[in-house]
């Protein structure tokens, strides 16, 4: 038997005939890093009066498999700025140490974090552009909350190529198809931020990860929901889908074997 | 014949303790022509005495704007301020390129400080010889830092570098409480007081040979958080002249209103 290491695991050579290395990929160029491994689902945000809202499950799958199910996908920064992930896992963690130690350096200076949301955007944005034109993109797509340089309530999402868009209400990932239609109806275009509340905001959210619970295949009933106002910053982590009702699902039709 | 071993380079000590070369730059921003800042609760104020090499020569350029929200003044060699006002400048254009966030004043002030003091540590490299006042709004409103070739930097609330300086800083030290509370144009009206004591007795204060640069927190209901930096020179100085003279002849005749006469 062949006990080098190099012939461990593969198939042996008096019963298969010598291995073919020309199987083992050894050039050519990386590509693991051209698509997400371990990711979050969406992420949801909203402006009200006085602040805004971030919300997201705490679940981090492994392609189809719910693998972690305690993954906290909202940070704050400072308590200036609030920051939600989706997308890869790994990245956001990336991310997550660029913040950090972005808030270290801003805090030595003599007047402490001056960086408000608008900043940190603008910073992430062009950290996600630069990644992007490596072709080494970090696989997020990221909202940013929190207020800008006039103190008015500011959300704007950042994605994995760069693209900013900004809107009183954004969602990423699934969210951007089953939660912005229930958003837009529940705070149409004519309906001024300034009459939108706190509690409004929040309940909305809460709905709208009912709805992501019940049809996005990748989503948790655990969820984080992060309010920022002038008075600062509100996490409230281990939240959990509360008056289920899956009478729906009976009704559903179509979706694999099916007698009737 | 006597001689110094302890100056050839940067980075010996003396005996004593001293680094002369350090020193001898420190000498290079004395001889340079003389400026003052002040700062009061919403402005900051450089002003400069500006020299011409000759007659037939333009005037040294004293006072540089590094971003909208902050300038520099210099004394000393002008080659090396450019060096220093260049990077500033590349500094401020990428906060606001990466962060969109004007470069706050005590960040960039000790980042030149540390580009100096390494200077003054490197077999090979030498001193910046030149100071800068550095003038500026930030979150924090208006600042004003001394910067030296040694790298020591440390915010003033009225400062005087380059020739002559002594006279300046003395003015300065006694007119504190006035400076600190007074209006944006008596700041400036102070720092032109501040410069015209260094002058020599058959000189003065010209629109050719003083400049003047402002930056300040934009008044209330203003466009815009900040008064950005402006610059006065040439014509643009005759009003800040003009309010001098009529500063200095009021305090002449409260002088004589005041002053005891024998009778």
């Amino acid at each position: 038997m062949n006990h080098f290491p190099e012939a461990w695991g593969r198939p042996r050579d008096d019963v298969y005939g010598p291995y073919n290395p020309s199987y083992l990929q050894t050039t050519g160029p990386k590509t693991h890093t051209q698509s997400p491994a371990v990711t979050g689902s969406s992420i949801l945000g909203i402006k009200f009066n006085g602040g805004c809202v971030l919300a997201s499950d705490n679940l981090a799958s492994y392609g189809s498999l719910a693998r972690f199910t305690d993954v906290k996908r909202l940070r704050k920064f400072g308590d200036t700025a609030l920051v939600g992930f989706s997308g890869d896992i790994s990245d956001m963690q990336y991310i997550d140490r660029l913040l950090d130690s972005i808030d270290i350096r801003e805090n030595y200076s003599a007047h402490g974090n001056t960086l408000n949301a608008k900043n940190l955007h603008t910073y992430l944005s062009k950290v996600l552009y630069k990644r992007r034109s490596e072709f080494n993109p970090l696989w997020n797509h990221i909202l940013v909350a929190g207020f800008d340089d006039d103190k008015k309530p500011f959300l704007s999402s950042a994605d994995l190529l760069g693209t900013t868009f900004s809107a009183p209400h954004l969602a990423t990932g699934f969210g951007a198809h089953l939660a912005l239609p229930i958003l837009r109806r529940l705070f149409p275009e004519e309906r001024p931020i300034e009459e939108i509340s706190k509690d409004e905001a929040v309940a909305a959210l809460r709905e709208c990860l009912k709805v992501l619970w019940y049809r996005d295949a990748r989503s948790l009933d655990k969820y984080t929901i992060a309010v920022i106002t002038a008075q600062g910053i509100e996490i409230q982590e281990d939240q959990q889908v509360e008056a289920q009702s899956w009478a729906f699902a009976e009704t559903i039709k179509g979706y694999g074997a099916q007698v009737n | 014949m006597f001689r110094n071993n302890y100056d050839n380079d940067a980075v010996t000590f003396s005996p004593q303790g001293r680094i002369f070369q350090v020193e001898y730059a420190q000498e290079a921003v004395k001889q340079g022509s003389v400026v003052v800042g002040l700062v009061n609760k919403t402005h900051a104020v450089l002003v400069g005495l500006k020299r011409n090499a000759e007659e037939l020569s333009s005037y040294q350029k004293k006072i540089i704007e590094i971003d909208s929200h902050m300038g520099i003044a210099i004394a000393g060699l002008a080659s090396d301020a450019r060096v220093l006002s260049n990077f500033m400048k590349q500094q401020s254009l990428g906060s606001r390129m990466t962060y969109g966030r004007p470069l706050p004043v005590d960040r960039i002030v000790s980042q030149i400080g540390d580009r100096a003091q390494t200077n003054t540590q490197h077999y090979g490299k030498r001193p910046y010889g030149v100071g800068l006042l550095v003038a500026g709004v930030d979150a924090g409103g208006p600042h004003l830092f001394e910067f030296q070739p040694s790298g020591m930097t440390q915010e003033m609330v009225a400062c005087a570098i380059g020739a002559r300086s002594q006279m300046a800083r003395t003015y300065l030290e006694r007119n504190l409480e006035k400076i600190a509370g007074s209006t944006r144009d008596e700041l400036i009206t102070h720092g032109l007081q501040a410069l015209k004591e260094t002058l020599s007795q058959d000189k003065e204060l010209t629109v050719d040979n003083t400049s003047v640069g402002v930056v300040g927190l934009a008044p209330e209901g203003a466009r815009g958080r900040i008064e950005s930096f402006k610059l006065y020179e040439g014509q643009l100085l005759v009003p800040l002249l003009d309010a001098l003279e009529r500063s200095e002849a009021g305090e002449e005749t409260k002088e004589a209103e005041t002053m005891e006469v024998d009778s």
